[in-house]
């Protein structure tokens, strides 16, 4: 069901983990079937100079987290908005369509890490949202988490 | 690399024996049942021979024992059949939240004809309250539906009180026991069952063949119009060798009831207490005493079931989950949620279902590789993060 590429980074993840003392950290929920991402994001003179991710999801969660982190190591900002959910799920060969909804969250979840930047360099939320074209989807969970 | 089977609610290997009693069926003795000269009417008789095995199983008559091409069409025969026939008598079907499909869409496509179905409700740990069954009671039920043992969690219901309240209400009982075939002595008698469905694939029979007990004195539809095959109920040239393998597979696991019993729970009860030992955050999901002698559905907080699988899937393990990533549908699994489960801990659900040919040295292996594997996903978890850093409680 899955492609080799996939499995590949799904079997050995890239750049798991969290940064202590992040410059901007997103944190999406897909609310399709709640699962859960977050990516961590160290940023130097506007360019991404380390990424880590954690991923509570299918294969398919981790393999897009793992590949999107690649994506946008040493890129700058701007470069790393441009990347869509489509160039993700390409740079694995494909998803199966039950799996698509899955590679939105890496896409959400990289735009929310750079827009948790910009809210700590004083950007607006206006302004925020302009230049990282945010979903509503984006740091709100699709239910609540944590009641029992 | 040797694969470790460990989903045996899903399906079983086909037992060799079984296999050679299919085989010439399936080869020299290829003649219609229904035929009149020898090659035909010795298949006819290698049908009311499986019958007859089937139904002392059950401690039924052989003419109560109708062959079917799996445990859904069974379900969907009894509940189907009972309904149309009885529509004069009233409308009103109860059966539980936490049927297998073959039970929940047939009684959702009844409802769509005019029929009511209550759904009862079960408790956490998946056992139907018998008092909310009996204030379901009203003069318009005309049939109780509710599983032996549940494909899921493995809580095994009190199938001999519901009998005894339908028998009171004089409402037929129906019980999918295609779980429950071949690890549950079941007298139908005692139980007061008026109908059960089985299924072949479950305890070492074959695919698509399964059966349904039905009491005499029970009235129900045709299902399949056509020829005059099963007593004029299911029409279609029988599948002589499935039959035949039904029927030796019934009889080979209920000679050795207890011994295949006392092995499976020798197993599932090793899994679960050293899961329980070595693996924080855990749930057992289902009845601790009350469960199915080889299930073992334990939530592995902060992880997801459909990772979780693929991860054993590496290693040549199989076995299943109830999380909604796996179920092509954007919920966990109904069972789960019905239990009362948040939408996480259903998530991180993993169904161990043993059988007869794994041992002690296969579980031993398994629990090794998901401690292994659960440290790896927890590491990998926003949740299990939040979790540690206070921020998230589950
Ligand atoms: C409880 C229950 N009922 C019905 C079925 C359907 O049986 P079959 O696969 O033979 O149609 C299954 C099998 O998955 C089951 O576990
Ligand atoms: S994360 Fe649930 S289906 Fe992919």
């Amino acid at each position: 069901m899955y492609s080799k590429k996939v499995m590949d980074h799904y079997e050995h993840p890239r750049n798991v983990g969290q940064i202590v003392g992040a410059d901007g950290v997103g944190k999406v929920g897909n609310p399709v079937c709640g699962d859960i991402m977050k990516i961590y994001l160290k940023i130097k003179d506007n360019v991404i100079v380390d990424v880590k991710f954690k991923t509570f999801g299918c294969g398919a969660a981790i393999a897009t987290s793992s590949i999107s982190t690649e994506l946008v190591k040493g890129k700058t900002i701007e470069e790393a908005l441009d990347i869509t959910n489509k160039r993700v799920v390409d740079e694995l060969d494909g998803l199966p369509p039950a799996k698509m909804h899955c590679s939105v969250l890496a896409e959400e979840a990289i735009k929310a890490a750079i827009a948790d930047y910009y809210t700590k360099k004083g950007m607006s939320k206006e302004d925020i949202d302009k230049v990282c074209s945010l979903k509503n989807t984006v740091c709100v969970h699709s239910h609540d988490i944590g009641q029992e | 690399m040797k694969i470790k089977y460990f989903d045996h609610a899903a399906t079983t290997k086909l037992n060799e024996d079984v296999l050679k009693e299919m085989l010439p069926y399936l080869t020299e003795e290829y003649g219609n049942p229904s035929s009149i000269y020898s090659l035909g009417r010795s298949n006819k008789k290698a049908i009311e021979d499986a019958r007859e095995k089937v139904a002392k199983v059950f401690n039924a008559d052989a003419k109560e024992i109708y062959f079917t091409g799996s445990g859904s069409e069974s379900d969907n025969t009894a509940i189907k059949g009972v309904a149309y026939a009885n529509r004069k008598k009233g409308n009103h079907i109860i059966t539980t939240k936490i049927e297998h499909p073959a039970v929940l869409d047939t009684c959702k496509s009844l409802e769509k004809d005019g029929f009511e179905v209550t759904y009862l409700n079960v408790d956490s740990e998946g056992l139907v309250d018998l008092e909310e069954l009996k204030n379901a009671i009203t003069d318009k039920t005309i049939l109780i539906t509710i599983m032996f043992a549940n494909n899921e969690i493995g809580t095994i219901q009190p199938i001999e009180e519901i009998g005894k309240i339908a028998k009171q209400h004089k409402i037929y009982f129906h019980t999918d026991a295609v779980q429950a075939v071949g690890n549950i002595d079941i007298d139908v008698n005692k139980l007061n069952i008026d109908l059960l469905s089985l299924s072949a694939h479950k305890f070492y029979g074959p695919k698509g063949v399964g059966a349904l007990y039905v009491r005499k004195t029970v009235r129900f539809n045709k299902f399949i119009d056509g020829g005059h095959q099963e007593r004029n109920k299911r029409a279609g040239t029988e599948n002589v060798a499935g039959i035949v393998g039904l029927s030796k597979a019934i009889e080979m696991a209920y000679e050795k009831l207890d011994e295949n019993n006392r092995h499976l729970k020798e197993l599932r009860d090793l899994y679960i207490s050293e899961i329980e030992e070595k693996i924080p955050y855990v749930k057992l999901n289902g009845h601790r005493e009350k469960r199915l002698p080889g299930n073992a559905n334990i939530s592995f907080k902060f992880i997801e079931g459909e990772s979780l699988l693929l991860n054993l899937d590496i290693k040549g393990i199989c076995a299943s989950s109830g999380s909604a990533c796996t179920s092509g549908s954007l919920d966990p699994s109904h069972v789960l949620l019905a239990i009362g489960l948040i939408h996480e801990v259903a998530h991180g659900s993993l169904r161990v279902t043993f059988g007869i040919e794994n041992t002690k040295e296969d579980v031993i292996e398994l629990i090794t590789e998901l401690e292994e594997i659960v440290n790896r996903l927890r590491e990998m978890s926003p949740l299990y993060e939040d979790f540690v850093d206070g921020t998230y409680t589950m």
